[in-house]
């Protein structure tokens, strides 16, 4: 009788059996990677705002403090935006004819409030709180980057939940002293050594309770 | 009907069953509360933060503000803080003052602080003479009420911030003629030997 299958179509057979382990071990890291890369996180895109407003020009050229605009990071989840009257505390007089400016002199005129574009976003089923980090010395630059450096603001990290767990998991590798929280160019060569013993002075709790679920989803 | 045909309908029920419920998403991503300062259709203004009504004090605030703020009842010709002067208090008016008011007035106090170079009008020095004289209630004052181009500060510094600020400015302008006689004896020689300024 003649074969309804040629010879080699048992190789090709089982070379699609094992190929198929591939092609799937592949698609997964394809997921993986696209899943994290910053086409999903939106990290490294900068927004467009109603002003341009560059934190590099307002930090880094001016010497501003965070907190001179972001007044509650240290008492409340929330890190606080500054009001139309914040900014006209100092461009009543500079740049008080610029064009660029008009959208806040006219929030200043009607009192409607400039609607900046949220950069950073989390879903509504977590829960964070800027006060507790800031107060255990994780400093701002650990988690939003050079934002002295940033034209235009976009988010660095990718706020994804490992990126949390991983430093809820072991937090002395990230925790500098509380007075150098708001330092943006602080570094250290003696992470090792200074980290575990923040951890300690700091009460700073433990790897159980700071990974459970219900610390974030609550 | 014939079996066939009861089969079939059964099928079409669950693929409508499994239709219908995949069509309603839940968004628990986006959940129906507003966080801080997000826009609100619901209120005229857009916003779903509210404004404090006049008169009332928000909860938790007397936790974080020793002294309730009642309007306009402190006295501008006060020469004391309303609270005891401590080591404490100095260093919360520092860091304060380094953060609100550095920018224009520099550390020093002199008046020359960054924003002053980029443009805005330069503010008097604290060293001068009226100044110098000036009651502490004054600056309690300028700093909740703003001064001529001097912007007000109420909105970003609690009661005791501004007071402790106050007495931080007090302790600048003391320290421009400080002598040797106002260091306390055991740290004399620290001074002497040039020890670190802090
Ligand atoms: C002069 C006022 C000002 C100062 C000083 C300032 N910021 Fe901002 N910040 C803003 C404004 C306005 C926005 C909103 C526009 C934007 O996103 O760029 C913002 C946005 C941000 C955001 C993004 C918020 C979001 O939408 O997710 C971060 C993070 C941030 N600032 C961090 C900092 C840090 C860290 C510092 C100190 C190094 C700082 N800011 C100093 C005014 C300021
Ligand atoms: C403490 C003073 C101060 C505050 C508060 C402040 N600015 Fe500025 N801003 C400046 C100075 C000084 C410049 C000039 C920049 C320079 O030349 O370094 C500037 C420049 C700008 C510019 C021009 C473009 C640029 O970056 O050079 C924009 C836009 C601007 N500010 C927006 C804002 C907004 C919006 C706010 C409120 C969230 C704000 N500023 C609050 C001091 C301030
Ligand atoms: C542990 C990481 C972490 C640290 C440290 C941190 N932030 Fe954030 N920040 C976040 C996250 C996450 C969000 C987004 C919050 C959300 O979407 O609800 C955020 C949001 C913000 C926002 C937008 C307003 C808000 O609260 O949602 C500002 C402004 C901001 N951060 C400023 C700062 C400043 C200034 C510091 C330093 C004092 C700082 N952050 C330190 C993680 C951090
Ligand atoms: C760089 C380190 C770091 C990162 C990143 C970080 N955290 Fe934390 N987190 C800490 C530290 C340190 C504490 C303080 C623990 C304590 O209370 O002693 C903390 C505390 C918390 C708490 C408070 C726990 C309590 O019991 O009050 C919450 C909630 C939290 N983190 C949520 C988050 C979320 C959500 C993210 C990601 C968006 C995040 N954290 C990212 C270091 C970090
Ligand atoms: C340190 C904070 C933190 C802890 C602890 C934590 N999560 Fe999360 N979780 C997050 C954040 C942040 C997100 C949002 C991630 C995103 O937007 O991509 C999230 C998202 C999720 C999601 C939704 C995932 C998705 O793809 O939308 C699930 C499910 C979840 N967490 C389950 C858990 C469980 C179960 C635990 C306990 C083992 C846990 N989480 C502990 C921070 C945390
Ligand atoms: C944006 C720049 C700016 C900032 C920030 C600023 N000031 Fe001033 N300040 C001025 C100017 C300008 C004057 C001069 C006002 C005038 O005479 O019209 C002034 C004047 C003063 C005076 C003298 C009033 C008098 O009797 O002559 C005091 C006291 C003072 N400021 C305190 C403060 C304190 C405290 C802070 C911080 C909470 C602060 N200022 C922040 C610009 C500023």
């Amino acid at each position: 009788m003649h074969p309804t299958f040629h010879r080699s179509a048992n190789t090709v057979a089982r070379l699609s059996i094992y190929g198929a382990v591939f092609v799937l071990a592949g698609l997964a890291w394809v997921a993986v990677t696209v899943g994290r890369s910053s086409y999903v996180t939106e990290a490294g895109i900068a927004r467009r705002q109603p002003v341009p407003f560059s934190h590099k020009h307002h930090v880094s050229d001016d010497g501003i403090d965070c907190r001179y605009c972001h007044a509650t990071v240290e008492t409340s989840a929330f890190a606080g935006m500054p009001s139309t009257a914040t900014c006209m505390n100092c461009h009543s007089q500079i740049w008080s004819d610029s064009p660029v400016l008009e959208p806040v002199r006219a929030s200043y005129r009607t009192g409607e409030p400039l609607r900046w574009t949220r950069v950073h976003n989390l879903p509504g089923f977590v829960y964070f709180d800027h006060s507790i980090h800031v107060n255990k010395g994780v400093g701002c630059s650990t988690c939003h980057g050079r934002v002295d450096q940033m034209p235009l603001t976009y988010q660095v990290a990718s706020l994804q939940m490992e990126w949390c767990v991983e430093c809820h998991q072991n937090p002395a590798a990230y925790v500098r002293p509380r007075e150098q929280v708001f330092d943006m160019s602080w570094r250290t060569d003696r992470q090792d050594e200074q980290g575990a013993q923040l951890v300690k002075d700091y009460k700073i709790k433990d790897t159980h309770t700071l990974t459970s679920c219900s610390t974030c989803h609550r | 009907m014939t079996k066939a045909r009861r089969r079939l309908s059964g099928l079409i029920l669950c693929a409508a069953c499994v239709a219908l419920s995949s069509a309603c998403v839940q968004k628990m991503a986006s959940q129906p509360h507003e966080r801080p300062l997000q826009a609100s259709a619901f209120f005229a203004d857009g916003q779903s933060a509210r404004p404090r009504v006049f008169g009332t004090v928000p909860s938790g605030y007397t936790r974080n503000n020793a002294r309730v703020e009642p309007p306009q009842s402190f006295d501008p010709d006060a020469q004391d803080l309303p609270f005891p002067l401590t080591r404490e208090v100095l260093e919360r008016g520092r860091a304060r003052f380094d953060i609100y008011c550095a920018v224009c007035h520099a550390r020093t106090g002199e008046g020359d602080g960054m924003i002053v170079r980029r443009g805005f009008s330069r503010p008097p020095s604290y060293h001068t003479e009226r100044l110098r004289q000036a009651p502490l209630g004054h600056f309690f004052d300028v700093e909740t009420n703003g001064y001529g181009a001097m912007p007000r500060y109420d909105a970003q510094l609690s009661v005791d911030d501004r007071w402790s600020i106050a007495a931080y400015i007090r302790a600048l302008q003391l320290s421009r003629d400080a002598t040797l006689d106002d260091v306390p004896a055991d740290k004399r020689a620290e001074l002497q030997s040039g020890g670190q300024t802090k």
